[in-house]
């Protein structure tokens, strides 16, 4: 088991399993299919990726360096939100990007039975340490205890 | 904190309605997650927007637009938003225009009224590209912008001087709803300083794309200074200058994420304030042919079948200049001569803004392109290649933004002429 401290850049508390992505999310490439044809378990399908390619991501502890991409980025997260096919949390190794904080923050303002934790700054040595199926903590304060 | 005018706190305390405050709430946020401390006026003439098309999957974000459209919280800017995802001219079948038509842009109709609603510039404001004279939807120097759109971001930042962060949807109405943006990152002196020098030490004149697409990777969100593209360039932002650092900064925003550039002796920062633009600790990448070729060669190709002829070519991503549809008219007739062919042996599609293609429609080119088989269209083709049944079509390309989000193959400028005029041969 190990602790590690990063920014709340969205509050909340949840625990899941761990997925991982080692290279940037693609938010377009990897939620436009789920969205367009009705996939609750929000599948990936950014073939790009091949950390997440093919994988479940809603209800997932999202665990990435920073998300890529079109900006559409952020209304793309929105919509995962709001159609409650988000991941559980996202935690970022490095500092948030514009457009993941947008996505984060739209979700947070706007949508009211919506929780999606994101913490960031997590540092490299939780994205080495973390793998697949882990079990993720996220507290409030921006601590996540992966075990 | 964020410091808030008078006028800023009566709308964060409820004074000019609920959906004003969520508004404002939410650009505050956005802002204090990069350290802003205030809000500054959005002072470009125009907006642009990324999201162009009625896909049925955004569902939450036409009803968010409603909310502000029912509210009265439009835009006080007009804006242009991206191209238009779909038309007959371009190739298709009868399946794909099912899928179009049942599955993915059924809200295009609908979406586009709330555009105009909001403050859409005019109907055929939609290009990725709106910063062409034609288009006229060009920033000052100096200009605050609410944009989004990676590839307009960069080249408003790098090439016109403006000022604008690489904001999302959504994320960009808002400033033109609320006429002010948190102010932090690419809006700062200091954000604008780079934190890498890129040396270009190649012995001919890079590819545009592929050099952009080798500089977004390595720096991927930090800004570089571009030593040695001047010799390739010259010193004058003339039309082919501005078409390179287009396609060249696209490929840094999509390959990468790259929201400013700076190229010494060319674009305007770095013509006034040379190398002080460089903080103190840049790192160094020296890009020669080697580098670019490692990174050609490192692209993966999607197709199943990686022999497979391809079935179309996309040119156009970002839309195409006048200049370019001019210059590609000339190289298409010349490599289709040489090659003994009359029309173009891969169906092939030049996109460009609806008022670019206009004007090109006024010159001789645009017949004689039209007699090589080559159509013209104003569409997205990222959007046209995001569902499945185009995904699993060799589609070849040179844009690398193309071939990043899709399964697009990229081949270079030269060797797309190839393609589409001799059949690879």
């Amino acid at each position: 088991m190990k602790k590690f401290q990063g920014r709340t850049v969205a509050a909340g508390t949840v625990t899941a399993e761990a997925l991982v992505s080692h290279g940037g999310l693609n938010t377009l490439a990897s939620f436009q299919k789920a969205l367009q044809f009705g996939d609750k378990k929000a599948t990936c399908g950014d073939q790009n990726n091949p950390d997440l390619f093919g994988k479940q991501m809603a209800g997932k502890a999202l665990c990435l360096p920073q998300t890529i991409g079109s900006t559409t980025g952020g209304l793309v997260l929105y919509c995962a939100c709001s159609m409650h096919r988000q991941p559980a949390c996202m935690l970022f190794s490095q500092p948030i990007d514009s457009l993941a904080a947008a996505g984060a923050v739209l979700a947070d303002v706007w949508l009211e039975d919506v929780s999606m934790p994101v913490v960031d700054c997590l540092g490299e040595e939780f994205l080495n340490y973390v793998k697949d199926g882990m079990k993720i903590t996220v507290c409030e304060d921006g601590s996540v205890t992966v075990e | 904190m964020m410091q808030l005018t008078e006028q800023q706190q009566h709308i964060l305390n409820g004074g000019e309605g609920e959906t004003l405050k969520k508004v404002l709430q939410t650009l505050i946020r956005y802002g204090e997650v990069f350290g802003a401390t205030k809000m500054v006026p959005v002072t470009s003439k125009y907006n642009h927007l990324v999201t162009s098309f009625g896909l049925k999957a955004l569902g939450p974000v036409y009803e968010l637009m409603e909310q502000l459209i029912e509210t009265g919280a439009v835009s006080r800017q007009q804006f242009s938003a991206d191209p238009r995802p779909v038309d007959k001219n371009v190739p298709s079948n009868f399946l794909l225009d099912f899928i179009f038509n049942n599955f993915m842009y059924t809200r295009q109709e609908f979406y586009e009224g709330q555009l105009n609603k909001l403050g859409l510039m005019e109907k055929d404001a939609f290009s990725c590209t709106c910063y062409m004279d034609e288009v006229g939807n060009k920033p000052e120097k100096g200009d605050i912008l609410s944009w989004s759109e990676s590839s307009a971001v960069v080249y408003a930042n790098s090439v016109l001087g403006a000022r604008c962060n690489r904001n999302s949807g959504i994320i960009d109405l808002m400033g033109s709803v609320l006429g002010y943006v948190p102010y932090f990152g690419l809006l700062t002196d200091e954000g604008r300083k780079a934190t890498w020098i890129i040396d270009i030490q190649t012995t001919k004149k890079p590819e545009a794309q592929l050099l952009g697409s080798a500089i977004g990777m390595k720096v991927m969100e930090e800004v570089p200074y571009i030593r040695g593209l001047d010799k390739w360039l010259g010193t004058e932002l003339d039309d082919a200058a501005c078409t390179f650092l287009k396609d060249m900064g696209a490929a840094t925003a999509s390959n990468g994420a790259v929201g400013l550039y700076h190229v010494a002796n060319l674009t305007p920062e770095a013509k006034e304030q040379g190398e002080s633009l460089i903080a103190e600790g840049a790192k160094v990448y020296v890009i020669d042919d080697a580098e670019l070729k490692r990174v050609y060669d490192s692209y993966p190709v999607m197709w199943k079948n990686k022999d497979a002829k391809p079935k179309l070519c996309f040119m156009g991503c970002p839309h195409m200049s006048l200049e370019q549809l001019k210059s590609w008219t000339d190289k298409v007739e010349a490599g289709l001569k040489a090659a003994g062919n009359s029309k173009v042996v891969v169906p092939t599609v030049f996109t460009a803004a609806p008022a670019v293609l206009k004007e090109f429609a006024k010159t001789p080119y645009a017949e004689r392109l039209k007699k090589t088989g080559v159509i013209t269209s104003y569409i997205c083709p990222l959007m046209y290649m995001n569902n499945p049944l185009a995904g699993k079509m060799p589609v070849i390309t040179s844009s690398n933004k193309l071939r990043t989000y899709t399964t697009a193959r990229y081949y270079t400028d030269d060797e797309i002429l190839i393609e589409i005029t001799k059949g690879g041969k």
